[in-house]
């Protein structure tokens, strides 16, 4: 495999561009899949049939804290992949860390909300309304989940395999997909949440 | 007892049975001949694990042929029982269910792999690369579009077919009225199919943009390289659509949610308009490809380059951004009001116009063209004139006023038939004869193949023209019967004839196929069509690494320029090549998914969540595995080299 040493390790073989190059096309559809989940929510947003609307159920609390949780995540990771591109392996994997427990920590306060929308009567089976706000939501934080997953394994390789073409490669496709999630985000708490709370 | 109740079948007839009894032969018979001649390892090692996108084309290409023929029976029932007037060949909800496969094999589990063959075998040679950018990926995005074909074909002898016709619209496909588990095997089983496809599209994106040979700049691209680029970019935008949408679905059935149910807040019109925000993309991801064999084959038989290559390129950007636009024409009856339909007919009629420049290019490349007509050839001739019929058509039914005549008439079957046959169906036909040598390297036989390309041409006209006139005459489509007193009888009689016809049409096909392997000469050339582009200019049957030195591309059209104007397409010496390994994992990582789909299909919750595990488990594995390919030493590509050019 040629390596070229004037790129950055991640981009260094032709594999890890095209891995790359790859991964934002299906950013792309990705874009495409949380396109439909919300125009399909905006369809929705007002069909609330018997159940609630939105406005009754939003709390501002658990919806602020996942906000800034996951917006450090995704300066933490930020912050990970500069300290692989200058080489210092303990650092990026101290940020890569800190990411993933801050996600752990979106992930508990969302499911946290979860339950406290089902028990005030606003579950999957509610209305048009619930329905489409759980799976937009819920959407999301399985990509979160998977996230998760996806991250610790690329942590265990990096530890015990180092700094290589092939784990900066996933760590930098893992950075792109943490960011993507974080937008994805940015717009669930301006078009659903505050949105739905004015 | 009542957990084995779940897996009857609603309605069962001798039929069924009897295909029962013939898929246990025919496994039975696969497992003992495979046993009997020792041919397991081999499957296993050639082709199950394989990476290769020669060998994964061949497997979606038979893939494709089995499926025609299963779709080729349900379409020959359905003309069987609208033969005559208030036949019993067929009850009502036999010819629901009959349709609705019929359509959803057709364009998802025919024409569709049928495309993936086609491209997977020509795009990396056409542009001089030794395989997709994913290898291993593209196994897998294949058999995932295995299996949920496979899922879905076995809904008609384990728990009932789907019956709410290819486009499933609810309320209909919801609990109320559908209550078999048909229509969870199309949510699920379309779903995993269409992973796959969503992942297809990102590799032949990634592939096409970034692997072509030195030199080969965009504006030098094969236009079947360029079609199957554009064809692949709405496939990346479209399919999420459907995802989307059959999640809803998928939701709505098993979960109670109230996405397009008619109460608590569900919208049936939801789910119409992602459908087609899909489905009308996807029309043209099957015409697109076709579009590119036609103008292949074409320029080749013309002995021409061809005509207007810019204008092709642009009419295909065009059509693929105009494709998202027009999707409320498949329901201009349903409830928008004057203005949305009128918005809609315009962009639909503008779509023609871009179709329209592509034929006259064609027409132009023919024009002063030395043509040659072999099978091929034939094919894209008869296209022409056929496909027009089907577009000119189209645009009637694009007239939001007009189609409240029109809409779901026999008229508008006849439409999409003829465009879908002439353009896609004629189109991997040719394209099947015209690489059959580049796959297999025999050529097929042409008298049979032209007899073939004539029965089958014929054929579409007897079968679906007179649909037009039953149609307009107010015959309805999915009806499973008529009265005699409507007067359909005897043009009804006259496309079951053609049915009759296609079917042996494709008869001919199979007989073709076994009468070249016995007869047909191996001692073919690796450019047995005089062709122009750099797929042919490799051996026939292509070596595993497709290219033993990495072409240099000057031209539109390298091979023909090296051939007339000493272009020198291979220079340098041979250097060991990079090739990826084969794998297993993506084919149980298909194997799992089909059971995932079989336990949300009948909801068995802790087999799903089993098999589940078992799909992360294969992603975990993949992850932490290090593979990094093998190399291919000079002294093995020289022997394959002089072996390959010894055959010739
Ligand atoms: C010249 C361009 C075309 C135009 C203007 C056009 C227009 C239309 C319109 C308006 C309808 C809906 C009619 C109705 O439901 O009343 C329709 C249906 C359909 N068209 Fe086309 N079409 C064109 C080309 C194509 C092509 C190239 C394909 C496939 C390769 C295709 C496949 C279909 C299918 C499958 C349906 C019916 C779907 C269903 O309801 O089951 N069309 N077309
Ligand atoms: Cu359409």
């Amino acid at each position: 495999m040629k390596i070229d040493h004037s790129l950055p390790l991640e981009y260094s073989t032709e594999e890890n561009r095209l891995k790359i190059l790859g991964f934002w096309i299906f950013l792309g559809a990705e874009i495409m899949l949380f396109g439909t989940l919300f125009a399909s929510y905006f369809t929705l947003v007002d069909r609330i049939g018997s159940g609630p609307s939105g406005k009754e159920i939003f709390e501002i609390t658990p919806v602020l804290i996942e906000t800034i949780v996951l917006l450090t995540s995704s300066f933490t990771i930020g912050l990970g992949v500069h300290a692989m591109r200058i080489g210092r392996k303990k650092a990026m994997m101290s940020f890569f860390v800190i990411t993933l427990l801050l996600g752990l920590v979106f992930l508990g306060v969302e499911i946290f909300e979860f339950i406290h929308y089902v028990h005030i009567g606003a579950g999957l089976q509610t209305s048009a309304f619930t329905a489409i706000l759980l799976s937009t939501l819920g959407t999301h934080g399985l990509h979160v989940t998977f996230g998760l997953f996806w991250g610790l394994f690329i942590l265990l390789q990096v530890k015990k395999r180092g700094l290589t073409p092939e784990t900066a490669n996933k760590s930098f496709i893992f950075s792109l997909y943490w960011h993507f999630l974080d937008v994805v985000w940015i717009f669930i708490f301006s078009f659903v949440y505050l949105k739905g709370m004015m | 007892m009542d957990f084995f109740d779940r897996f009857a079948i609603p309605h069962p007839s001798l039929a069924i049975y009897a295909s029962m009894v013939a898929i246990v032969l025919t496994v039975i018979a696969i497992v003992v001949g495979l046993t009997y001649f020792k041919k397991w390892g081999y499957l296993w090692r050639e082709w199950l694990t394989t990476v290769d996108h020669k060998r994964i084309g061949i497997m979606y290409l038979i893939s494709a042929l089995l499926m025609l023929f299963r779709g080729g029976v349900d379409a020959l029932m359905m003309r069987a029982q609208l033969a005559v007037p208030e036949n019993t060949l067929l009850d009502a909800q036999h010819y629901n269910e009959v349709f609705t496969t019929h359509g959803v094999v057709m364009i998802l589990f025919m024409a569709m792999p049928f495309i993936m063959a086609l491209m997977n075998f020509v795009v990396p040679l056409q542009i001089g690369a030794r395989d997709v950018a994913f290898p291993r990926l593209n196994a897998l995005s294949f058999w995932l579009f295995f299996f949920g074909a496979m899922l879905f074909n076995i809904s008609f002898v384990v728990g009932g077919s789907p019956d709410a016709g290819w486009t499933s619209y609810f309320p209909l496909a919801g609990n109320e009225f559908s209550t078999s588990v048909g229509t969870n095997y199309y949510m699920i089983a379309i779903q995993i199919a269409g992973i796959g496809t969503l992942m297809t599209g990102i590799n032949f994106i990634t592939t096409i943009l970034k692997m072509r040979a030195p030199g080969m700049t965009l504006m030098k691209m094969p236009m079947f390289t360029w079609s199957s680029l554009i064809a692949n970019v709405i496939i990346v935008f479209a399919f999420p659509v459907l995802t989307v949408a059959l999640a809803m679905g998928t939701l709505d059935r098993l979960f109670g949610t109230h996405f397009f149910t008619t109460n608590n807040g569900g919208m049936d019109m939801l789910w119409a308009n992602l459908f087609w925000v899909w489905g009308h993309p996807e029309v043209y991801i099957l015409i697109l490809p076709a579009f590119g064999i036609y103008s292949e084959v074409i320029s080749t038989f013309a002995r021409r380059n061809l005509y207007g290559y810019k204008s092709m390129v642009a009419s295909m950007v065009i059509i693929s951004l105009l494709s998202f636009l027009v999707w409320v024409h498949h329901f201009f009856t349903m409830g928008q009001g004057a203005l949305t339909n009128s918005i809609f007919s315009i962009t639909t009629m503008a779509i023609a116009v871009p179709t329209g420049v592509k034929i006259f290019n064609w027409l132009f490349t023919l024009y002063k063209g030395k043509i040659e007509i072999t099978t091929p050839m034939l094919y894209a001739l008869l296209f022409i004139p056929l496909f027009t019929i089907g577009g000119v058509t189209g645009v009637m039914l694009g007239m939001s006023a007009a189609d409240y005549q029109y809409h779901n008439t026999m008229f508008l079957v006849a439409h999409f038939h003829m465009v879908i046959i002439p353009g896609v169906v004629f189109a991997m036909l040719a394209g099947l004869t015209y690489y059959w040598p580049k796959m297999f390297g025999f050529m097929l036989n042409e008298r049979i193949g032209k007899i073939t390309a004539w029965t089958i041409g014929i054929s579409t006209l007897v079968a679906f023209m007179p649909m037009f006139f039953t149609g307009l005459d107010g015959q309805a489509r999915r009806m499973y019967t008529y009265s005699e007193s409507t007067g359909f009888g005897p043009l009804n009689m006259v496309s079951f004839v053609g049915a009759i016809g296609l079917a042996i049409g494709f008869i001919l096909l199979v007989y073709n196929v076994y009468y070249s392997i016995r007869y047909a000469s191996r001692d073919i050339s690796a450019d047995p069509w005089d062709a122009r582009t750099l797929e042919w200019a490799t051996h026939s049957p292509v070596p595993e690494y497709n290219f033993a030195i990495v072409p240099h591309v000057k031209s539109e059209e390298a091979l023909w320029d090296a051939k007339k104007k000493r272009h020198i397409l291979f220079q340098g010496n041979y250097e060991k090549i990079h090739m990826p390994n084969n794998s297993g994992v993506p084919f149980i990582m298909g194997s799992i998914f089909f059971i995932w789909g079989f336990a949300l299909v009948f909801s068995l919750w802790p087999l799903a969540i089993i098999a589940t595990i078992g799909i992360l488990a294969c992603m975990a594995h993949r992850s932490m595995e290090i593979d990094h390919g093998r190399y291919i030493s000079v002294k093995e590509i020289e022997e394959t080299e002089t072996k390959l050019r010894g055959a010739k």
